[in-house]
């Protein structure tokens, strides 16, 4: 606690007060502008629940089925509204539950602080009931980590806990708070943090690499630029418009940075990756300058790294300087906050056009066009595909839906043909690539966006893995939209052995339940359909519903998500069938 | 990041880490070496030069880019200030060892006096059962007088992990000035 007391701290002191720590830390969320936070209650954690019943006009708890389900609660909130997502949990099972949300928004750069109960000070150590070292196995998946075990250090640590979660490149921050913690009385007054002297969130712009970035863009012929979830988290999306618009680049996007940029826009080219576009992913291994853009070369964006855009200078927009060649060597590195150094590069930027280059995009787009795009989403066969309901969504919806998918082929689908008009509209688990996400991260999603439309994609196995949140929706009458492409198999995992294990389909059939009766028990109006003239006048319906609504769509059991990369394989070896 | 360690030749490197002094932070520093597979050959904490800051001392035996990496995500840890490697040419090291041996060998062996001598050791205590001898030095000066010892028993040994100070500056103390600014 020594550096705390350090630390740099705004806003003077209120009145202090003497309440309990479970008080101290409802004042502490209030302080922080939380107003809902999603958890399960139990013993080490019983005395803030207490205080949240007391609080409940101020403060909402969102009573989820299972930890987990609240981590990716909290995520989904935080994706959209761009704020610091709350989760609370017991000690023991309860803090362990959290653990796999933890991973995916530390994967994904998520701001998320979650709060565990403990077993009071003077147990620690003796294997009390539903101690675990929660600290100890949260720390290799956390931004920042902290024990309380003294109420009177509960302020200084949940201000913090805050402040390192959103400054910066974000993270989940976990906060133990032993039981005894929670009961004691102490004079309470809080403060923000505003600075940790061994914490660096922001760096610098150096203009001379911001000038260098410039040089090079302006000189190239074939510039191509991939924008990834820095640019939301930056809110830059702005100033990536700006620069594509005036030096007339082709963007892709990364799955994190899906909805950064109007996918209708004409330089927005498509998807990069292992299931992106065509174009993005051969024409990776042609362009002479590739901008990257708050994107972190992950092994799914680049696939082989020796064969990865070797022939282009690479210019690294980042915020965090340990992405900075750790998978590509940058031969210009721009490390700052995606807005200020966009910002500082624009008025650098020539007027450009490139229109040979870019004419090489929609040559490959007519390729793709015909061999895939075609079939995906206007099939002529029997069988409902995933990407024609994906585009009925788009269609009824105006492409202002939030889309929020699990993970699998579906995942790959949405992220393919889901239309986006605005930003933080595509939620989805990417680099953990967490099945069971989707359900409880489209509650956050819509408890974050009441006003727009949260759509949440799943497939039939990933869905099984949080059904129980349906409790949570029915609760409290969350009107999310639930959409299961049912194709009865682990699809990603069966379109692998296909393609990659001779057709040995181990353990990938699923033998599913009655989903539409599982809704049913949770009274949510459900519908099942597998046929093309029901689709249009069904997904009119579910987005008609003022209520949550659940569709299980019956499609192709056997489609696999082409193009593909294969794994280890060249962005230049992507395959068409 | 695989494919360059083939390429790569594989070096002694000493990383100083220096940062606050908190609880868990030994942990979340050890668990970047743990998930990438890296073995930690030698670990010293103590406390550095500036008040209130401590310094962690680790040696891997690793690629130029792997060592990189590695301290790219130490830094990136909240309570790290800052984080170095360096390669052995570019610092002054040194480990630490102690040695149980019975006294009886001081009056039985001859030679074990010369070992004393030649090692430019010190002899830290002296008992009726057995003395402690106290080697500072590089690791190799430490194996030879473990090996001219061995023969005629030692009790108890043990040696400290590196400790290295670096022929170039580490700026720390105009670090932690810009940050209070």
């Amino acid at each position: 606690m020594e550096t705390l007391k350090k630390e740099k701290t705004a806003s003077s002191k209120q009145g202090t007060k003497r309440i309990s720590g479970a008080e101290a830390i409802i004042h502490c969320l209030l302080a922080e502008g939380v107003d809902l936070i999603y958890g399960y209650p139990g013993g080490a954690i019983m005395p803030l629940y207490d205080e949240l019943y007391k609080f409940q006009d101020k403060l909402t708890h969102i009573l989820t089925r299972h930890e987990q389900g609240a981590t990716h609660a909290a995520q989904g909130y935080a994706r959209v509204t761009g704020k610091v997502g709350v989760a609370v949990a017991t000690s023991g099972p309860g803090a362990t539950n959290l653990i796999t949300g933890i991973a995916d928004a530390q994967i994904d750069s998520t701001p998320m602080v979650c709060i565990t109960g403990q077993v009071a000070r003077h147990l620690l150590g003796s294997d009390a009931f539903q101690e675990t070292d929660i600290i100890g196995i949260s720390t290799p998946v956390t931004k920042w980590n902290c024990q309380v075990t003294k109420a009177s250090e509960i302020p200084e640590v949940l201000a913090k806990a805050f402040y390192i979660a959103r400054s910066g490149r974000p993270g989940p921050v976990l906060v133990d708070i032993t039981k005894n913690a929670q009961i004691d009385e102490f004079d309470f007054s809080y403060e923000h943090c505003t600075g940790v002297r061994s914490y660096k969130p922001y760096p610098k712009p150096d203009i001379k690499a911001i000038e260098d970035a410039a040089n090079l863009i302006n000189a190239a012929k074939k510039p191509f630029i991939v924008f990834g979830q820095g640019v939301i988290l930056g809110q830059a999306e702005e100033q990536l418009k700006s620069l594509v618009e005036k030096a007339g680049i082709p963007a892709a996007w990364t799955i994190l940075g899906l909805s950064a940029m109007d996918t209708e826009h004409p330089l927005n080219v498509g998807m990069v990756g292992m299931h992106g576009n065509y174009g993005p992913n051969l024409l990776t291994n042609e362009c002479d300058v590739l901008i990257a853009i708050g994107m972190r070369f992950d092994d799914r964006v680049t696939g082989s790294l020796d064969t990865y855009a070797k022939q282009a200078k690479i210019i690294h927009f980042d915020i965090d300087p340990a992405e900075i060649n750790k998978n590509v060597k940058a031969d210009v590195a721009v490390l700052g906050d995606s807005k200020v150094t966009l910002d500082l590069l624009l008025p650098m930027i020539k007027n450009n056009t490139h229109e040979s280059w870019h004419n090489e995009f929609k040559k490959k787009y007519k390729i793709e066009f015909e061999q895939i795009i075609k079939n995906d989403v206007y099939p002529t066969k029997d069988k409902l595909t995933m990407a024609e309901v994906i585009e009925e969504i788009n269609i009824a919806s105006g492409h202002r839906a939030i889309i929020v998918s699990d993970v699998g082929q579906h995942q790959m689908i949405a992220c393919r043909y889901a239309k986006f008009k605005q930003t933080k509209s595509n939620v989805t688990s990417g680099g953990l690539g967490t099945m069971g996400f989707a359900l409880p991260a489209a509650i956050g999603a819509k408890m974050g966006a009441m006003d727009r439309e949260v759509v949440a994609i799943i497939g039939d196995g990933g869905y099984q893995m949080t059904i129980q949140e349906l409790g949570t929706i029915f609760q409290n009458k969350t009107p999310v939209k639930i959409v299961v492409l049912n194709n009865d198999h682990l699809g990603m995992v069966r379109q692998w052995q296909e393609l990659f294990f001779e057709s040995r389909y181990a353990s990938t059939v699923m033998v599913n339940p009655d989903f539409v009766k599982i809704a049913e028990g949770y009274h949510i109006e459900s519908k099942r359909i597998s046929e093309r003239k029901d689709l249009k006048a069904t997904i009119k319906e579910m987005l008609a519903s003022k209520d949550a609504y659940f569709l299980e769509v019956k499609v192709e059991k056997e489609d696999n998500v082409f193009p593909m990369i294969p794994s280890g394989a060249s962005v230049s070896d992507i395959r068409l069938k | 990041m695989g494919d360059w360690d083939k390429e790569m030749e594989k070096k002694w490197f000493t990383i100083s880490v220096y940062s606050e002094n908190s609880v868990g932070l030994l942990n979340r520093i050890s668990g970047i070496f743990l998930k990438r597979h890296i073995n930690i050959e030698s670990l010293n904490v103590s406390k550095s030069e500036i008040d209130h800051v401590s310094k962690f001392t680790i040696v891997v035996y690793t690629t130029e880019d792997w060592v990189r990496n590695i301290v790219g995500q130490v830094e990136k840890q909240i309570e790290v200030i800052k984080a170095f490697y360096h390669t052995d040419e570019e610092t002054i090291y040194q480990e630490s060892a102690l040695f149980k041996v019975a006294s009886t060998l001081l009056f039985d062996e001859r030679n074990i006096q010369n070992i004393i001598k030649d090692s430019n050791s010190q002899i830290v205590t002296v008992s009726r059962e057995f003395f402690v001898l106290a080697k500072t030095g590089r690791r190799n000066e430490i194996d030879e007088m473990y090996q001219q010892l061995k023969p005629y028993g030692i009790m108890q040994f043990v040696r400290s992990g590196r400790i290295a100070v670096t022929k170039s500056e580490m700026k720390i103390s105009s670090l932690l000035k810009e940050f209070n600014q």
